[in-house]
Order: structure tokens, then sequence, then C-alpha cells
């Protein structure tokens, strides 16, 4: 690789951009795309394995192209600068995620409880999520228990494309939950999206432990795996 | 991806320090393949190493390649896969077969 191609490379990245980079092989020459001029199939393939952020292989009139996707990192949106979310956010950066907290209490959200990969915002949540615009590429988990901060965060998240929605909370917590957000006019199909209680059923304690059962449950879903796909809740009794 | 994240910002750091730089990235696997294509492995001139290409079964193999391209410039292409001798040696355990392409930072 060109000392100069991967210089453009690295700032795209650093600007937060998704790129390709096309090589031909076996002789090594190198395209960037969407920065570059290329033939229609491979920017279309280009496209594909971006969208589908995985490498592929195409062959275009006997020249064999490797494309490799390079986007921007997944993000992770923790609602509640909580003892759960002190545990979560060392463990998502360290699986490759750019983690944002929000809470708009003062005393939550300070550097000192946070230290290292991530971004305070003490915004009211419905204000920071929308602003943060989840797209399809992420997660989002409320962990404040306070329908004050975690319904606002929901109503923006459960009309967003992120591919995790998650809420902290026991199954009755949950249910109540669920009838706030059909008062505000949220369907059942749409909140349905809600994994909760949060988390793979691990029997997790500890705030580290919980934090592991969230990220196990992110990736299974961010991955497609059997065990993201939940059964849907029994019945609750009334009391 | 998080590995790469951390393997070009490596990378980048060696470039810095004036090191040269081989980039190894596997560009193809058939069967039970360990990392999956686009999964790198850089390797300086002064034999250190980030990132993986496999479980740790042909990184010794791809690194002394490595050196060979950035001495000669010359990228390479390398097949490893159980009906190869060479694979034998290097003990690819999983079974699998892979394509490593091995080119110089210049």
């Amino acid at each position: 690789m060109k000392a100069e191609t991967f210089a453009r490379l690295q700032a795209a990245r650093a600007e937060g951009r998704p790129v390709a980079l096309l090589t031909s092989l076996p002789d090594g020459a190198q395209l960037l795309f969407p920065d570059d001029t290329l033939p229609p199939a491979l920017a279309e393939a280009a496209a594909a394995a971006l969208a589908a952020d995985a490498a592929r292989n195409l062959s275009v009139e006997g020249q064999e192209w490797f494309i490799q996707p390079h986007n921007p990192p997944l993000r992770l949106i923790v609602v509640g600068a909580v003892h759960v979310a002190q545990a979560l956010v060392p463990m998502a950066a360290g699986l490759g995620y750019a983690v944002t907290v929000v809470d708009p209490r003062r005393a939550f959200a300070t550097e000192e409880r946070f230290s290292g990969r991530v971004t305070l915002v003490d915004d009211w949540p419905d204000e920071a999520m929308a602003r943060l615009a989840p797209d399809t590429r992420t997660a989002i988990v409320t962990l404040t228990h306070d329908p004050k901060l975690d319904d606002p965060a929901l109503e923006v998240a459960l009309r967003s494309p992120a591919f995790y929605i998650g809420a902290l909370g026991s199954r009755k917590t949950h249910a109540k939950r669920l009838a706030r957000l059909a008062e505000a006019g949220l369907t059942e199909a749409e909140c349905a999206r809600i994994a909760a209680p949060v988390g793979l059923a691990i029997g997790a304690v500890t705030a580290p432990e919980i934090a592991l059962s969230v990220m196990a449950e992110v990736v299974a879903a961010r991955r497609g795996a059997a065990l993201a796909k939940r059964a849907p809740a029994p019945a609750l009794e009334e009391k | 991806m998080s590995d790469q994240d951390d393997i070009f910002s490596t990378v980048a750091g060696w470039m810095a320090e004036g090191e040269t730089v081989a980039l190894a990235t596997v560009v193809e696997t058939w069967g039970s393949s360990p990392r999956p294509a686009g999964s790198q492995l850089a390797v300086t001139a002064s034999g250190k190493l980030a990132g993986s290409v496999s479980g740790g079964c042909i990184e010794g193999a791809v690194a002394e390649v490595a050196q060979k391209t950035m001495a000669s410039g010359a990228p390479q292409l390398l097949d490893f896969g159980i009906s190869d001798e060479r694979a034998w040696e290097v003990g690819l355990a999983c079974g699998g077969k892979l394509k490593v392409f091995v080119e110089k930072l210049a």
C-alpha cells in the first residue's frame, strides 16, 4: 500500500466517513471508494461491502479484486450514568463501540466516574437522542430506572433504525413501561423491539456481570445470533 | 471495527517512528478459518507484530514472507491450506484454507 493511500484511508476513518479499499490481486494496485473514480461494477460491489460490513472478492474482466469496507465504529448510547454504565463503558469500548453516556443529572455523568473512551452528554435524553440520531449501526441501552429519563429516550430510540434497544428493569417494571409507551402513541410492534429485562439471561448479579450480559446480547443482535431472538414474555399476573 | 482501529493506529505510530512496515490481509477463506477475510497482521522490519490472520498457526510464516516483501518491495499472494505442504509445516490444524496478501507500506 502506498503511504499516500494509507494516509487517505486514515483521514477518512478519522472523519468517521465510510470508505472501502479495493486491492487488485496479485499486483496490489489500490483504489478508494467513494473517493476514486471506479468502474460501475466495482463501485457497486464496494457499496455492497460497506452495507454488509463484510469484505468481498470480485472478478472484473479477468482481474481479481479484494474489497475491504472500513465503516466508522458501531455506536452504543447509554442512558443513565449509573454504576452498570461504569462497567459497560470500558467493555463496549473494548468491543469496538464508540460509547456515549447520556445523563442530565450532573452528579452522575462526570469525568471522574468515567475515564477513557467515552463521550458524556448532560442534555435531556430526548434532545440528546434526537441529536445523536441513532442509525442501523447504533445500539441503545437505558439504565436509569427513572421513567422521566428512560421513556423519552426510548420514544426516540423506537422511532429510529437502531439495531438494538434494551431497557434495564424487571418484567413488572417493563410492563408498566409498555403501558406508558402505548399512551405516548407507540404501537405494540414498535415496543416489541425493546429487549427487557436487558441482557442475556446469564444470572448476572454484579454491575460488571450485568454489563457482560448486555454486551453479549448486543453482539448477538449485531451478528444475527439465535440467542438475540427472544420468545414473547409470558403474561404477568395482575396483583 | 476495533481490530482495525488498533492495527491501523499501531501502524501509523510505527511509520511515524520511521519503521518499515508490511501489511498482511486475509483476502479469501474456505472452510473453518479462524479469522474472516479482511483480518490483518502488521509486521515491521525490526520484527514487531500487531493483529492476526489466523489463530496463531500461520503468523510466523506470514511474518517471514513479510520480511522478504519489505526487502524487495514486491507484494505476495500466499495460499495456506490443508493440501499445502507448507501448511502442514506451519500447522494449519483447523483444516481451513485461506489466501493472504502481503504488501509493503511505502
